[in-house]
């Protein structure tokens, strides 16, 4: 289940660097790089439309950089087709927003499979692996409803266990706990971060609340559009 | 890790585990340690003289003494007085502490006084401030119900004081502008 890290030590998993991007005359990132190791956990913070979900969305390949480049694992997204990229995302990235975004007529348990059923994996293996991610993210119960019918915090968990499904080696968040209260919200974290760990899964986590950012290993702050990294003296 | 129980309420606190039944000393010092002292465990001392000035008061009484000589071989009972005096403090509310002389404000002006960054000192502090949080919310991870209660008592706190150092770090422009016309009168003898 889990991913060997051993090759991936040395040089980071996915790197940013200098990443440029305008929505017309809106400079939304403007030279931001980031690195994530495998396996780490990296809060990206910052105000109100500092970049944070661009950069996130440029990581992941689903928004193009008008400079500067992105590579995951030695390999520049940019360079990709975009099938490859579409293909990468499948199976090496997973998913989770501030709104579950499920599939609102699939049970919870056909949503969390469907990643694997868009990977070619048969009905029963799927929802047989989409059921045990539920287990592990403590929503078993709701297998059957549709995600009308579960309350935010029970649709976040499920929005994880489909992010996690296909054992992906980053997992990227934005504001995953944006629309819950302190309570479910952390829940939420604790088992996504228990989950990650122990599949080696590195996660991109966007959140702009200090408590949701205190479960990663280090947090990068976005200031318009540019990225700080403040690293403390060893005490 | 903070201290929970700020030291004037030791006495209160015992009172309150008076109340179930008596104890001796060590067991009041065990139980205090355990649920409440957190990384900051009372000195015999302490417990001895906390006593002392309960009894005084008439707040405990002694229980029972066993064969022996000192503070140790007593057991202690909570009065009549003692219950009243735990209640009143139960139903007080806290102090609530507005943190009106903030080290941290002063350390932004003078920087902006004498020409330094203070977004970086604003940022430093930051930094210190997640990598607290992050410690306690593995503590919180890790532990039962109390270290959970206990940690995010403190992640609030840090919370708050995160979220003034985000929204001073929005308006250092603003203050360094301020800071440059000679200061005003804030007591209203304004012409
Ligand atoms: N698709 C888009 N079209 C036009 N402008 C956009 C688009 N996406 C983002 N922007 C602009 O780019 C800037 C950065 O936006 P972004 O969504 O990355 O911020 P953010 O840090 O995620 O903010 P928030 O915390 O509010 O989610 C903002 O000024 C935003 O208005
Ligand atoms: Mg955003």
């Amino acid at each position: 289940m889990t991913h060997p890290t051993t090759d991936d030590t040395d040089r980071p998993l996915l790197a940013a660097t200098g990443l440029r991007k305008n929505y017309g005359a809106t400079p939304a990132l403007d030279g931001a790089t980031l690195h994530v190791r495998a396996g780490e956990i990296v809060a990206v913070m910052g105000s109100s439309g500092s970049g944070k979900s661009t950069l996130l969305h440029c990581l992941a390949g689903i928004v193009q950089p008008d400079a500067g480049e992105v590579r995951y694992r030695g390999r520049t997204l940019s360079t990709m087709s975009d099938a490859e990229r579409s293909a990468l995302r499948r199976t090496d990235f997973g998913f989770v927003f501030q709104f579950g975004q499920l599939v609102p007529e699939l049970t919870c348990l056909e949503n969390v499979a469907l990643p694997l059923r868009l990977s070619g994996v048969r009905r029963r293996e799927a929802e047989q692996r989409a059921a045990r991610w539920l287990a592990r993210l403590e929503v078993s119960d709701v297998a059957g409803k549709r995600p009308g019918e579960v309350s935010g915090g029970q649709g976040q968990r499920v929005a994880v266990a489909r992010a996690l499904v296909t054992t992906p080696r980053v997992v990227f968040a934005d504001e995953p706990t944006g629309a819950l209260d302190s309570l479910n919200g952390e829940q939420v974290m604790r088992l996504l971060t228990e989950a990650a760990r122990s599949t080696g899964a590195a996660v991109v986590l966007v959140t702009h609340e200090p408590r949701v950012a205190a479960y990663a290993d280090r947090e990068v702050v976005v200031r318009d559009g540019r990225t700080r990294e403040i690293l403390l003296a060893e005490r | 890790m903070p201290c929970i129980v700020a030291p004037m309420s030791i006495a209160q606190t015992f009172l309150g585990l008076l109340e179930g039944s008596p104890r001796h000393g060590y067991e009041l010092k065990r139980l205090y340690d355990e649920r409440f002292g957190q990384s900051r465990p009372l000195h015999y001392g302490q417990v001895y003289a906390t006593l002392a000035r309960l009894l005084k008061g008439g707040l405990i009484q002694v229980d029972g003494v066993e064969p022996g000589a000192g503070p140790e071989r007593k057991r202690y009972a909570i009065t009549a007085a003692g219950v009243t005096d735990v209640e009143r403090w139960l139903n007080q509310p806290e102090k609530p502490d507005t943190y009106l002389q903030n080290t941290l404000y002063t350390k932004v002006v003078l920087s902006l006084l004498t020409g330094r960054n203070a977004a970086d000192i604003l940022d430093i502090q930051r930094a210190e401030h997640l990598r607290v949080m992050r410690e306690l919310t593995r503590r919180k991870t890790t532990g039962d119900l109390a270290d959970q209660l206990i940690c995010d008592f403190a992640l609030f706190h840090l919370e708050a004081d995160l979220r003034w150092l985000e929204q001073t770090a929005a308006r250092l422009d603003q203050l360094a502008a301020t800071l440059r016309t000679p200061a005003s009168r804030p007591d209203g003898n304004v012409p």
